[in-house]
């Protein structure tokens, strides 16, 4: 790697390192949002430095979009703007930084101990054809389980978040012959 | 950038999740660290791929940890929604019911 590319590298990597600190740090819960979304495209940005073209961008634009549905719903569960009012909700700040620190040590001691082999193979000329042939032929399985994750996720995520599921229109033991409105007695509010 | 150096980095990243997700009491700041242990797991399986075994393998693996970030926000913003709605509050120490 060229030396302009290994100080891009490790720009970045600070970037990425601090602006996660910044996210536990910052005192509005908005700029933490932005914080995090700083880190992740720094660290797409390093997939791109590894060549993971495709990757590196998805990482990029799914992380980007998502920092800003969490901001909204923010928004919606502190019922104030967020980035106006200062804040700190913590606990059990110590122990946690203790067992922070921890798991860094042991992970970053690992890293840097363990005697990692000689890279096996080359990569493919073209790595994102050769990610969408692996995707729909040898590691289609993977796929495979993937997408009725998704879907269950789905419909998991529907059910929980539903203000009103069948038990609360035909009562808990779903007999009731027409549908309660929304209020009505015998209806959580 | 080595191995090694790209490693140090996703344990820092993975660290600073760690300490986000213990220390934080608002349902979506846990769901910040937990993003961004998932976001050192990215980077970690993106240098052990490129320097150990460039194979069309390891953007698969990659492409499952961003599906697993997928689901965990999904799931994470439902109980928030839940959570919300059922107690007025998105604060973890409002949901202890099932702590001894």
């Amino acid at each position: 790697m060229s030396p302009v590319l290994d100080a891009v590298f490790w720009v970045l990597a600070v970037i990425s390192v601090a602006a996660g600190i910044a996210v536990f740090r910052v005192d509005s819960m908005a700029r933490a949002t932005y914080a995090l979304a700083v880190s992740f495209v720094a660290v797409g940005a390093m997939l791109l430095l590894l060549n993971l073209e495709y990757i590196g961008v998805i990482t990029i634009l799914m992380m980007v979009m998502e920092m800003a549905v969490m901001a909204i719903f923010m928004i919606m569960f502190m019922g104030m703007n967020p980035a106006l009012m200062p804040m700190s909700m913590v606990h059990n700040r110590v122990g946690s930084l203790v067992l922070a620190l921890g798991v860094f040590v042991v992970l970053a001691g690992g890293a840097l101990l363990v005697d990692w082999p000689e890279r096996r193979g080359e990569p493919a000329g073209e790595l994102t054809r050769s990610l969408g042939e692996a995707v729909m032929g040898s590691k289609m399985l993977v796929m495979l389980t993937v997408s009725p994750l998704l879907f269950a996720t789905l419909v998991a995520a529907l059910v929980l978040a539903n203000p009103r599921g069948r038990y609360d229109r035909f009562g808990d033991d779903l007999r009731a012959t027409t549908p309660r409105g929304p209020g009505e007695r015998g209806e959580q509010a | 950038m080595t191995l090694d150096t790209v490693l140090v980095i996703a344990a820092a990243l993975f660290s600073v999740g760690v300490y986000g997700a213990l220390s934080q009491q608002v349902v979506v700041m846990v769901m910040m660290g937990l993003e961004l242990m998932l976001n050192g797991v990215i980077l970690a399986a993106a240098g052990l791929w490129w320097f150990l075994s460039p194979a069309p393998d390891g953007q698969v693996l990659l492409l499952v940890v961003i599906a697993a970030m997928t689901v965990e926000m999904a799931m994470g913003f439902a109980v928030a929604t839940l959570l919300n709605r059922s107690r007025k509050s998105d604060m973890t120490d409002m949901a202890t019911d099932l702590s001894g």
